[in-house]
């Protein structure tokens, strides 16, 4: 039985609460956060009932007419499914935590309006069935993010958003090219066509490898792959909530699930490898979590230090494409969720503490521990997941990597893992000892830069709880990796499809 | 290609309710005008009541055309055959003249209310419903005459509304606009006596039957070509467009960027298609002059201080698309996908244009009514307070931009297609050259308007519905986007 209602109104819903969040005035804020929040939990309801039919083996799909040739399709399948309860679960932790964030700050009917709106194209982004369908969703998200950026207006967040448009807007277009192209030679391929592009292999060698860069070189902006990624850095300048939930998970995955998308469900792993496309996507990759890592360990601020990790670990997904096994797959579908679980703690921690302490600078976090425990724990989980440590999520990725590098026989992608490890700790572990072990303002030594008491607790209850629930998640998904639907399940999951007939 | 036009025998008698519905559609326009400046005009819902029966005749035409395809409809009056003929096209293009007629004609009363016009206001009515009848018959007319007299009469009107503003340069800018456009109509009807001197006949059927390529019809075809090119501001003939909207009443611009400068873009594509079917170079000249539009009118939108300028300019670039799109459309050799693929983008992207552009020209207008001010400076800060025009603006522009999911994406998406499948690089790159373009100005705009370290003005309130009119039309020209299929359908139908 197809449900096609099924992707349709969870694609609706967000949408829906966007266009009432815009309607309703700006103070009317009960109400908002209503809204919001019912959305959020109706939508994960959806997202959970997909979960389901898909693990019992349907797939629900919507489809109409747009043009000769061209249909717009949203279809549930694994890859999708596992998308999209990324970013619904993500999307309802973010809101509560921005409710609180942006408590008594102006515009506030325009952030909620413009977030909803991006957390509809993330969905539209899962469920695209065809290259047209997840351009248009993926255009509605730069479009939609524009705002979000811009949001303090100051000159610098004006500036932010400029570039970002150049570099995203500019990916729009090659991406366009990349999809006019391939539908002019194949017509309309769905994703989840068996065939994939093999037929045009002999006739069409060089257009194919043309439509590739292409189509990756589009999403690789996005994706923030050195050298595209210089728009990421500067859109911290945004809100923490969407550095949180949009830097670091959506719009960034949204590249490298794009990728994904490209090489698994589009071209196909053989066709691919074929290409000889795949090992340049690793060395690119493996050159970006480099890059990335290095750069973190040279910035002084706490944001930008996650930016460039965000531009390394992102990396690792694409990584995992590059090394075509079964477990280089699962890994690269794991990160995929693990590395939104840990960046989003990370972020929302960085947050927290420049709400409550004022704290923007990493030198300023001496101590912090003593004054906001939970924080400081959850902080020092995500650290820990980053790094690669058991028993945290984002150990597990790092072991699928490196077995599906050695399975390979890519050894010098297990030197990249190491080194990226070591460099890793090397940006972390500092920001944890300072928060431990050094004596700082709440040992009586010096002040915080700007303390503010917010609630009861170590600070105002709407940012703490996301933060301290994302945390409990990340150690979860490491913990309970064996569970069945953990991350790491679905992941596997996923590969069997792609790998098995 | 001229069946497209819906240029072909058709033996179906129409029904009498059809007869009815053409009058409405041809007359009711022009006669409501009158009425109006009769009977002055303070609200809303009048207007309301007078585009029931304009709408309706538009439903009942696409109703009879999709039972019965073509419909064609035959006078003899003194000796003179005159007929008029509907397809697909025309119906879409009714219906579109319709709507954003009634946009505007529903946007007028707030708006003249809250910018203090004087007593030549009521004259607007009349010119107004002058430019609609006209343009009605245009995309009904089979004949040269008719065609010219449509022509003339829509042109005279559209000069005459553009300088009921009454204020020095907005007369200036009309009285040379009347000059171009008496210059461009001269060079038609030379065009078009030439074609009777040597063809005898004027109407557009037989003429395609006739007439042989030769310097005849080259030079004829060129003649036209200027005039018309001329009255359409093509580049590089579009000088006159800014100046006259810079002071133009908002309604006046919306229609004229929107309808008037389209029909004769549409007679020049018809005419051509006529005189010149297989010729290689004519198609490609505009093809090229087209990609100069893209960049340079987005150039101009980009480099300017003014909104209404921005917005302006934005309409040369935006003619550049069609523009680039004619070498799909006429010469030798171009194989049925290609052309059906650019014959339907072309229209797509004429409609969402025309129903987006509408929608910024009122959008900007409220924005500027609201502030006081007509320059992109003077927008700063706006995004607090005038939330709604400023997302009307941005879903028109999404549209201009051609980013998903509107109807200029899905245009663009097909023109793209076809020149790529004609291998027209240099055309698929001014395509995407006109996305960047676009983006530039349109965020340029946005970019004052987040600015929160603007001071805090005080604003105009705006009268209720002016802002939602705008918000509707943009809808419009985006659900053209994802529902291309249903009026791309209807353009389908017909053929012999």
């Amino acid at each position: 039985m197809n449900a096609a209602w099924l992707p349709l109104t969870a694609l609706a819903t967000s949408l829906l609460a966007a266009v009432t969040i815009f309607a309703l005035p700006e103070d009317a804020r009960r109400l908002r956060t209503t809204v919001n929040l019912v959305a959020a939990v109706f939508k994960i309801v959806l997202v959970a009932l997909m979960v389901r039919r898909v693990a019992a083996g349907h797939e629900d799909i919507f489809s109409f007419q747009v043009i000769g040739g061209v249909d717009f399709v949203l279809r549930t399948d694994a890859l999708g499914v596992m998308f999209a309860g990324l970013s619904s679960l993500l999307w309802l932790c973010t809101t509560v935590y921005a409710i609180g964030y942006l408590e008594n700050s102006a515009n506030r009917k325009r952030f909620f309006g413009f977030f909803s709106l991006c957390v509809a194209s993330t969905l539209g982004i899962a469920l695209a069935d065809n290259l047209f369908t997840f351009l248009i969703f993926y255009e509605m998200l730069t479009l939609s993010t524009y705002p979000l950026v811009v949001h303090r207006g100051t000159e610098k967040a004006l500036n932010a958003g400029r570039i970002y448009l150049r570099y995203t807007l500019s990916a729009g277009v090659v991406l366009l090219l990349g999809a006019v192209l391939l539908y002019s030679l194949t017509g309309d391929q769905s994703f989840s066509s068996e065939e994939g592009l093999g037929d045009y292999l002999n006739d069409h060698r060089g257009l194919l490898t043309l439509i590739f860069a292409l189509l990756v070189g589009g999403l690789a902006v996005k994706a923030a792959m050195v050298p595209l990624h210089g728009w990421l850095p500067r859109a911290m300048v945004a809100p923490a909530p969407v550095s949180a939930l949009l830097h670091a998970v959506a719009v960034v995955k949204a590249g490298a699930f794009g990728i994904l998308r490209v090489v698994y469900d589009l071209f196909g792993v053989e066709l691919s490898v074929e290409l000889g496309v795949i090992t340049v996507l690793a060395v690119a990759a493996s050159f970006t979590i480099i890059y990335g890592s290095l750069r973190a360990i040279a910035q002084e601020e706490l944001k930008p230090r996650l930016a460039f990790s965000t531009i390394s670990q992102v990396s690792y997904v694409i990584l995992g494409i590059g090394l075509f096994g079964p477990f280089g797959t699962v890994g690269a579908l794991a990160h995929l969720l693990h590395q939104g679980l840990m960046k989003v703690t990370l972020f929302f921690c960085a947050g927290n503490y420049a709400e409550e302490l004022g704290i923007h600078r990493i030198d300023e976090m001496d101590g912090a521990g003593k004054r906001m425990p939970l924080t400081s724990i959850a902080f020092t989980i995500g650290a820990f997941g980053m790094i690669g440590l058991p028993p945290v999520a984002g150990f597990i990725t790092k072991w699928y990597l490196g077995v599906g590098a050695i399975q390979a026989e890519m050894y010098w992608v297990v030197g990249v893992l190491v080194a990226s490890s070591t460099l890793n700790a090397m940006y972390f572990l500092p920001i944890v000892h300072r928060l431990w072990f050094r004596l700082g303002p709440s040992h009586g030594k010096g002040g915080w830069p700007e303390e503010q008491r917010l609630g009861r607790l170590e600070t105002h209850g709407w940012l703490l709880w996301p933060m301290v629930f994302t945390a409990m998640a990340s150690l979860g998904a490491g913990l309970f990796a064996g569970l069945p639907f953990s991350p790491l399940d679905w992941a596997a999951r996923v590969a069997n499809g792609e790998y098995l007939p | 290609m001229i069946w497209r036009f819906g240029l072909f025998d058709h033996t179906f008698e129409p029904l009498a309710l059809t007869h009815w519905a053409l009058l409405a559609a041809l007359g009711l326009p022009l006669l409501l005008g009158l009425l109006a400046v009769v009977f002055p005009l303070k609200r809303a819902w009048p207007i309301v009541l007078a585009s029931v029966p304009v709408l309706a005749s538009g439903l009942v035409l696409l109703f009879a055309y999709d039972q019965a395809g073509l419909l064609r409809w035959q006078w003899e009056i003194a000796g003179v055959h005159l007929s008029l003929r509907l397809n697909g096209l025309s119906v879409l293009l009714l219906l579109m003249t319709q709507v954003i007629g009634v946009a505007a004609a529903l946007y007028t009363p707030g708006y003249l209310r809250l910018s203090e016009t004087g007593s030549l206001a009521r004259w607007l009515w009349p010119l107004m419903g002058v430019v609609l009848s006209a343009l009605s018959l245009i995309w009904l007319a089979t004949d040269l005459l008719t065609l010219y007299a449509a022509l003339e009469l829509m042109g005279l009107a559209a000069v005459g509304m553009l300088m009921l503003s009454g204020k020095v340069p907005a007369l200036v800018a009309g009285m040379r606009y009347l000059l171009l456009a008496l210059v461009g109509s001269l060079t038609y009807l030379l065009g078009v006596a030439l074609i009777l001197g040597h063809w005898g006949r004027l109407d557009l059927q037989g003429l395609a039957d006739v007439i042989e390529p030769g310097p005849v019809a080259w030079f004829a075809a060129a003649l036209i070509g200027a005039g018309l090119a001329l009255k359409a501001a093509l580049f590089p003939l579009h000088a006159w467009l800014t100046p006259v909207h810079e002071s133009a009443w908002t309604p006046v611009s919306a229609l004229h960027a929107a309808l008037v400068i389209k029909a004769s873009l549409f007679m020049l594509l018809q005419l051509w298609s006529i005189l010149l079917p297989d010729t290689f170079y004519a198609p490609r000249v505009i093809a090229w002059l087209g990609m100069l539009a893209i960049v340079w009118g987005g150039l101009l939108a980009w480099r300017t201080d003014s909104l209404k300028t921005l917005v302006a300019s934005s309409t040369v670039a935006q003619l550049g698309y069609l523009m680039v799109a004619f070498p799909l459309l006429l010469g030798p050799d171009i194989a049925p996908l290609p052309r059906a693929l650019a014959w339907e983008g072309f229209w797509l992207q004429l409609m969402g244009h025309a129903f987006a552009k509408a929608a910024m020209f009122m959008a900007a207008g409220n924005l500027i009514l609201a502030t006081g001010e007509s320059t992109l400076k003077g927008l700063a800060g706006t995004s607090r307070r005038l939330s709604l025009s400023l997302l009307v603006f941005g879903i028109a522009s999404i549209t201009l931009m051609g980013l998903p999911p509107s109807a200029g994406f899905t245009a663009k998406w097909m023109l793209l297609q076809a020149m790529i499948i004609t291998e027209q690089w240099w055309a698929v790159a001014a395509l995407l050259t006109g996305t960047l373009l676009t983006a530039a100005y349109v965020f340029r705009m946005f970019r004052y308007s987040f600015d929160e370290t603007a001071p805090r003005h005080r604003y105009q309130p705006l009268a209720p519905g002016m802002d939602l009119i705008a918000l509707t039309l943009a809808l419009i020209a985006f659900a053209l986007g994802l529902l291309a299929h249903f009026p791309l359908e209807l353009m389908h139908g017909g053929s012999p």
